[in-house]
């Protein structure tokens, strides 16, 4: 299997806090690999590091095969990312910010024709396609910004609470477009706080006070905690933890 | 340079698509410049003013007519000392007083010189200027009129004197002061204010891991509120030359030069608020009490500097706009060149530069 995200001891500090604590672990091609963890428990500055928006203070880690001191530039071209918020612009239409994202990402003005006929077709937003995006409904609205994460067709995307907020038939259809993704070969990482979708997971990492816990698939994860539910999993290993909000 | 292009194009789109705020950004100069034009400096009637006539003479009387045939003041006349005319001044019954001296004829005929003393209140200092103006000007014209009869010229003596305000500052200024304050509003506060929504909306972090340079993200951000600005003094100047007959007497050329500079600065200073503040609030808090504040009081454009404690003085130095305002001053009014106003333009570039290594080194360190 090809290894695209691998970290080694990989250590964030302010000052006297450690938010992550000498973090390793790998992600493969085409996995979807779940970031759990209570909130403070360091995730999305671990998430942060890998995306290049925050230097580790110690260890390593390698993107797309790219080292995350030296070819930040490499890594940018070659991930994606989606924040918890929703991060398109409300006053573009549809059609525009597509544009602008596969702008700034590169794209030839060719593929982001293509791109948006195909994605606006896909969500079936025809209609909509040149509405401000504000006047979408939220469920939508991530959904597009799932599809314009993935537009310029990176190796790795991260995903930061996705699906927060978000009604559950709303969701399962947001899975779906990520399962859609990952079989054509793009690795998803994500983090969240809802367990029926840490099921949904190929493998996930559990961090409790800026340390990773467990590593495992859900089932493994499971059965190493005589759980029924991952919901179990996560209360036995957050229950531990000293730092929250 | 494409993505460049496409990221413009975006941030027009915020500026154009905002059509309440670009409504603001366009009327707001043109309702300033006319209503600091016709509020403060149109021309004054009916004015109170006293006429203390020590004379009583041939001369004194044929002035005194004029003076009440024209429109701009409502006469009285009465004999008054000193002091009785300081305090008809300081409870604001009159606006002005013209004296006579007690041999005003006399000294015409015999010594061809005559005295008039004008005292005006120029707490207010536009309305002060123009009566004397008014005065000088009647008293100048009975002055013309004898001298075609008389085989030696008269010479009459105005002898202006202003009341608690001599150095007459702010007068006709406000041009000048109301561009510096436009463009502050526009590029410090706006600027601010659209960068920090995107760190609001969570957008910059989209931006940030994008490959799109940091850099260039503030540059597009920035230019179309220069280009904006550029119209703002444009329309001000067109403004001020064709309304209120406020002259450009320097060139056109440097002040847009000038202005385009100044402008650059305010950018940075936007920029250098946007990268310390999370919130749209506290961005456009600190551009409204942080810059438009000290632009109206130290910019020297309302209160002359020169009457404030020295501390406030050495404060008002670090307010680029008291730069820009001197240079806008300079070439408006006084129709210098470039030599002559060097020395603050070189402050203004000198504070460009600080704010933005500033605002590059606080950029880098948030991204750490």
């Amino acid at each position: 299997m090809e290894t695209v995200i691998k970290t080694e001891n990989l250590t964030k500090r302010f000052g006297d806090f450690i938010a992550a604590n000498e973090i390793s672990f790998e992600v493969y091609k085409g996995e979807i690999f779940g970031f759990l963890g209570a909130n403070g428990a360091g995730k999305t500055t671990a998430m942060r590091m890998l995306c290049g928006l925050s230097i580790p203070s110690s260890g390593k880690a390698t993107i797309a095969g790219y080292d995350i001191y030296r070819q930040t530039e490499l890594i940018k071209k070659n991930i994606g990312y989606m924040s918890q918020k929703f991060s398109l612009y409300d006053d573009l239409t549809i059609l525009e910010n597509i544009q602008f994202f596969g702008g700034i990402y590169g794209l030839s003005n060719k593929q982001i024709k293509d791109k948006s006929e195909s994605l606006i077709e896909q969500l079936g937003l025809h209609q909509e396609a040149k509405k401000l995006v504000v006047s979408l409904p939220l469920g939508w609205k991530q959904k597009l910004s799932f599809s314009v994460a993935v537009l310029h067709e990176p190796k790795i995307v991260f995903l930061d609470e996705p699906t927060g907020g978000v009604d559950p038939v709303t969701r399962r259809q947001f899975w779906d477009l990520i399962y859609e993704a990952a079989n054509r070969g793009v690795t998803i990482f994500v983090t969240t706080h809802y367990m029926d979708e840490a099921e949904y997971c190929n493998r996930i990492s559990i961090m409790v006070d800026g340390k990773i816990e467990a590593l495992d698939t859900p089932s493994h994860l499971k059965k190493t905690f005589a759980a029924t539910s991952m919901d179990e999993v996560f209360y036995q290993l957050a229950r531990g933890a000293k730092r929250g909000d | 340079m494409k993505q460049f292009i496409i990221f413009l194009r975006k941030e027009f789109a915020h500026v154009l698509r905002d059509r309440k705020t670009l409504l603001i950004l366009f009327g707001m100069p043109i309702t300033q410049i006319l209503i600091f034009g016709f509020a403060l400096t149109n021309e004054v009637k009916n004015s109170k003013i006293v006429v203390v006539d020590n004379a009583k003479d041939v001369a004194s009387h044929k002035i005194i007519s004029r003076i009440e045939a024209s429109r701009y003041f409502e006469i009285e006349e009465a004999m008054l000392n000193a002091n009785q005319i300081e305090e008809s001044f300081q409870q604001g019954l009159i606006r002005m007083a013209v004296v006579f001296p007690a041999n005003f004829n006399h000294d015409l005929v015999h010594q061809n010189k005559g005295q008039v003393q004008i005292i005006a209140d120029a707490s207010d200092p536009n309305t002060a200027t123009t009566l004397t103006n008014y005065v000088s000007a009647i008293i100048q014209d009975y002055q013309a009129e004898m001298d075609k009869v008389n085989a030696i010229p008269y010479r009459i003596e105005p002898q202006v004197r202003m009341l608690y305000n001599p150095q007459l500052k702010g007068v006709h200024n406000f041009v000048p002061g109301v561009i510096a304050l436009v463009l502050m509003l526009v590029c410090v506060m706006m600027t601010a204010v659209s960068i920090v929504r995107e760190k609001e909306t969570g957008t910059m972090e989209i931006l940030l891991v994008s490959p799109f340079k940091p850099m260039m993200v503030m540059i597009s951000k920035a230019i179309p509120y220069l280009i904006l600005s550029l119209i703002n003094v444009t329309s001000i100047l067109l403004l001020s030359v064709f309304v209120l007959k406020v002259p450009v007497n320097g060139s056109i050329l440097l002040l847009f030069a000038e202005s385009t500079l100044f402008i650059i600065t305010c950018l940075t200073l936007g920029i250098f608020i946007s990268v310390k503040t999370n919130s749209q609030q506290v961005a456009m808090l600190i551009s409204l009490m942080g810059m438009m504040l000290p632009t109206i009081l130290f910019s020297g454009f309302m209160f002359p500097i020169e009457n404030m404690p020295k501390a406030l003085q050495i404060f008002s130095n670090i307010v680029p706009s008291k730069w820009f305002y001197i240079i806008v001053k300079s070439i408006m009014i006084k129709g210098v060149g470039f030599s002559e106003i060097w020395k603050e333009t070189v402050i203004l570039i000198g504070m460009t530069i600080f704010l933005l290594g500033l605002s590059l080194k606080n950029f880098k360190i948030r991204l750490a």
